[in-house]
C-alpha cells in the first residue's frame, strides 16, 4: 500500500505538487492521468524520491519512505521509463542484472532471475542476452526495460509513459503484457500517461491531475459516469463518454440466456468489441462464449446500448 | 574481361616511376657535412642487386596499379619495401670507397618517394582489410620486429644515419628515455588532473566555461615562448621553496617542458571528458539513478564507461601531440630527441637531424595505431555503429 500524505513539491517558489493525498491499493494499477506540466511525472518521481518532497509524507507498507538512504529505496522499487534507458554499453542480460548486481545477489540467483524475465517477456534468454540494446527492436527495448525494472522483485513498479515512444500495435501488445505480468508477480504499478485510452485500458484506479492537483481520483466508470470538474469531463471527451463505459465492462456481464447466429465472441471481451462486432456484422445478437469455448447465451445490440447510456 | 585501374594505383604508379627512374637513389659525400654526389639507383648498386630491385619494384607498382585483393597488394607493398631497405644498406656498402672511414652515404630523394609510395600502398591495403583492432596492433608488432631485425643486422651499418647512431649509441638511448619520459609524464600527469577537473566542470555548469576558456588561451601560446614563459616562476619556486630543487625542479631543463606538455595537454583531456559525459543518453542516466546507483556507481559504471571512447580520443590527440612537442624540449635542455635535431642543425649534418627525426616520428605513429585500436575496442557498443 503507498499513501502518498499532503505532498507537495515547490521549485523555486512555483508549486508542482499542490497538496495531494491519495491511497493506493495494493496489487492494483493506478494510473496517473493529466496534461504536460500538472505534475503527474513529478509525484510519481516522489515515491522513489527521484524528487524529494517540500512537504507531507509517503509511506510504502506504513514505512515512511525517507526512513532509509534514497539509492536503497530505489532499489526496491521498479522504475521503467519512456524510450526505455537501458544501458548502451551493456548487454540486455547484464542490464536486466543491474539492481540485483547491486543489491548483492549470488551468480546464480541472478542468472535464474534474468533468464526467468527474458522468458516470461517472450525474449529467448540464449538468443537474446548477449545481445546489446541498439540490435533489439524498438518494443523489445521497452519490455527489457521493464524486465530490468522487475529484476529485484519488487513490491510497487512506477512507469513514466513506458508505452510512449511505441507504435500503437506494439503499444497494445504491451500493455496486454504489462496486465499479465501484473498479475503474475501481483506487482503495485502506478503508471503515468497522457493517453486516456491507454488509462482506462490499463487502470483499476485513474488519478486525474490539473495543475498540480488531484482533481479525481477513482476506477475508470466513476471518472465517466461523474467527473469532478469540467477538466475530468474535457479529458475523457463527450463524444467518447459512452465507448468509455463499454471499454471497462467485459462482454460477459451483459450475456442473457438465448441463441444468437454467426462468429460467437468471448466473454473477457470488452463491451466496446461487441458493439463493434454488432455493428460491422449487422446483427442483433451474438453469440457469446467463455475463454475455454463454452457456449454462455448472447449479447444483443439493446444491451449493450442501454448500458453505454448516461447511468441515472 | 576488362582490365580496370585502381585510382590511388596510378598515383602510387607515378610516385614510383619518378622515384625509380628520375629521382637519384642515394647520395655519395665525402664527409658527413658537405653537399654529396647523387647517384641514380643503377649507379649506386651493383648489377644483380639494381635489376632485381627495379624487377621488385615493377611487379609491387603492378599490384598497385590493378584492383586485385588488397591481400596482395599488401604483400606486394611489404616486399618493395623490404626490397627498399635492404638495398639502401647495401647501396651504402657498394658506393663508400673501401677504407674510407670519412665518406658518408645517405639515402636520396628517390629512396624517400619510394618508400612513401610503397608505405601508402600498404596503408591502403591494410584499411581495405579493415583488420580488427587486435591484428591492426599484430601488423604494429610484426613492422616494429621487421625494423628492429633490420637494424640488428648490421646491413645498415654503412648508412650515415647509422654512423650517427653508433657514434652516440648510449646518448641515444638516454635521450629517447627522456622523450617518452616527457611525453608519457605529461600526458600521465595531465589524465590524472584532467579527468576530475572535467567531471567536475561537468557537473558545475558555471565553472565549464571560465575553464574550457583558460585551457583554450593556454592553447595559442606558442611552445617556445611558453617554455620561456615558464623559466622565471619555475626558477622562483626551485630558489625558494624548500625541497623543490632536490626534485628536479629548475627554471630551464626537464622542468619547464614537462610543465608546458601538461598544460598543452589539459584542454584535450578537460574538453573531450565535459563533451564525452554530456553524451550520455539522459535516458539512461535517469534510469541508473532511478535503479538506485549511487552518484559514485553511477559515474562508474554508466557515465565513465559510455564517455570513454571520447576520453581516449583525446589521450590519442595528446599523447601523437606530445610526442612530436617534446622535440622543442631540447632547446631549454629538456633533452629528448631534438636534441639531435638541434645539434644536426647546428652541424649543417642532415643525417644527425634526421637520427632524432625518424624515431620521432616512429614513436608518434605507433602511438596513434595503438591508441585507434582502443578506442575501436571500447566504441563498438553505443549507437549501433559496429554490426557485429
Amino acid at each position: 500500500m503507498i499513501e502518498i500524505d499532503a505532498i507537495t513539491k515547490r521549485y523555486d517558489g512555483i508549486t508542482v505538487v499542490d497538496n495531494v493525498s491519495m491511497v493506493i491499493e495494493p496489487r492494483t494499477v493506478t494510473v496517473v492521468v493529466g496534461t504536460s506540466g500538472s505534475g503527474k511525472t513529478t509525484l510519481i518521481r516522489m515515491i522513489n524520491r527521484l524528487v524529494e518532497a517540500t512537504e507531507g509524507a509517503i509511506r510504502l507498507d506504513g514505512e515512511d519512505n525517507r526512513s532509509i538512504p534514497g539509492y536503497e529505496l530505489r532499489r526496491r522499487i521498479g522504475y521503467a521509463i519512456q524510450g526505455h534507458g537501458l544501458f548502451p554499453h551493456r548487454t540486455v542480460a547484464q542490464n536486466i542484472a543491474t539492481v540485483p548486481g547491486l543489491l548483492g545477489w549470488t551468480k546464480a540467483r541472478t542468472e535464474a532471475k534474468v533468464e526467468e524475465l527474458l522468458t516470461l517477456f517472450q525474449l529467448e534468454p540464449k538468443t537474446f542476452g548477449p545481445r546489446y540494446p541498439h540490435e533489439l527492436s524498438g518494443g523489445q527495448q521497452q519490455r527489457v526495460g521493464v524486465a530490468r525494472a522487475l529484476a529485484a522483485e519488487p513490491n510497487v513498479l512506477l512507469m513514466d509513459e513506458p508505452f510512449g515512444a511505441l507504435d500503437p500495435i506494439i503499444r497494445a501488445k504491451a500493455q496486454e503484457d504489462l496486465l499479465a505480468i501484473q498479475k503474475y508477480f501481483a506487482t503495485t504499478i502506478v503508471l503515468v500517461t497522457h493517453d486516456m485510452n491507454e488509462a482506462f485500458h490499463l487502470a483499476d484506479k485513474i488519478a486525474v491531475m490539473d495543475k498540480g492537483r488531484v482533481v479525481q481520483y477513482g476506477p475508470p466508470a466513476e471518472l465517466v459516469r461523474a467527473p469532478a470538474t469540467p477538466f475530468v469531463e474535457t479529458l475523457i471527451g463527450d463524444a467518447e463518454r459512452p465507448f468509455r463505459l463499454l471499454s471497462i465492462a467485459k462482454t460477459g456481464a451483459a450475456a442473457e440466456p438465448g441463441e444468437a447466429e454467426g462468429e460467437p465472441i468471448r466473454e473477457d471481451r470488452s463491451q466496446q468489441e461487441a458493439l463493434a462486432d454488432l455493428i460491422w456484422s449487422g446483427r442483433d445478437a451474438l453469440p457469446v462464449i467463455s475463454r475455454n469455448g463454452a457456449p454462455m447465451g448472447r449479447v444483443t445490440l439493446d444491451a449493450i446500448l442501454k448500458r453505454a447510456a448516461r447511468p441515472r | 574481361m576488362r582490365v580496370q585501374f585502381d585510382k590511388l594505383g596510378i598515383v602510387i604508379a607515378l610516385l614510383a616511376a619518378y622515384g625509380a627512374l628520375w629521382a637519384s637513389f642515394a647520395t655519395l659525400k665525402p664527409n658527413r657535412i658537405v653537399q654529396g654526389q647523387a647517384e641514380a639507383m643503377l649507379q649506386s648498386l651493383p648489377a644483380w642487386a639494381g635489376w632485381g630491385l627495379i624487377g621488385v619494384l615493377v611487379l609491387a607498382t603492378a599490384a598497385a596499379l590493378f584492383r586485385t585483393s588488397p591481400w596482395i597488394k599488401l604483400v606486394a607493398a611489404v616486399a618493395a619495401l623490404a626490397a627498399l631497405t635492404l638495398s639502401i644498406g647495401y647501396a651504402a656498402t657498394f658506393l663508400t670507397p673501401a677504407g674510407n672511414s670519412y665518406a658518408r652515404v645517405s639515402p636520396a630523394s628517390g629512396f624517400w618517394i619510394l618508400l612513401f609510395a610503397f608505405a601508402l600502398l600498404a596503408a591502403d591495403a591494410i584499411t581495405r582489410l579493415d583488420p580488427p583492432p587486435g591484428m591492426r596492433v599484430l601488423f604494429l608488432v610484426l613492422a616494429a620486429a621487421a625494423i628492429g631485425a633490420l637494424l640488428m643486422s648490421g646491413s645498415w651499418n654503412g648508412l650515415s644515419i647509422m654512423k650517427e647512431y653508433s657514434g652516440r649509441a648510449d646518448v641515444f638511448w638516454v635521450e629517447a628515455g627522456k622523450h617518452v619520459e616527457l611525453a608519457l609524464g605529461s600526458l600521465f600527469a595531465a589524465v590524472l588532473a584532467g579527468l576530475p577537473l572535467g567531471i567536475l566542470c561537468h557537473r558545475v555548469a558555471p565553472l565549464r566555461d571560465g575553464v574550457l576558456n583558460t585551457l583554450n588561451l593556454v592553447q595559442t601560446i606558442p611552445s617556445i615562448a611558453l617554455f620561456g614563459l615558464l623559466i622565471a616562476p619555475l626558477g622562483w619556486i626551485a630558489a625558494n621553496v624548500p625541497g623543490a630543487a632536490a626534485i628536479g625542479i629548475r627554471g630551464i631543463g626537464g622542468a619547464p617542458a614537462f610543465v608546458a606538455l601538461f598544460l598543452y595537454s589539459l584542454l584535450p583531456v578537460v574538453a573531450n571528458t565535459v563533451v564525452g559525459l554530456a553524451g550520455v543518453p539522459r535516458a539512461a542516466n535517469d534510469a541508473a539513478r532511478g535503479i538506485g546507483m549511487t552518484g559514485r556507481q553511477r559515474l562508474f559504471k554508466i557515465e565513465f564507461p559510455l564517455a570513454l571512447p571520447v576520453i581516449l580520443t583525446a589521450i590519442r590527440i595528446v599523447l601523437v601531440q606530445n610526442i612530436g612537442m617534446a622535440t622543442i624540449a631540447a632547446l631549454i635542455g629538456g633533452g629528448g630527441f631534438g636534441v639531435f635535431v638541434f645539434q644536426g642543425i647546428g652541424q649543417t649534418a642532415m643525417d644527425l637531424v634526421l637520427l632524432g627525426a625518424v624515431p620521432t616520428v616512429a614513436l608518434a605513429f605507433a602511438s596513434a595505431v595503438i591508441l585507434d585500436a582502443l578506442i575501436e575496442m571500447n566504441s563498438r557498443v553505443p549507437n549501433g555503429a559496429r554490426s557485429a
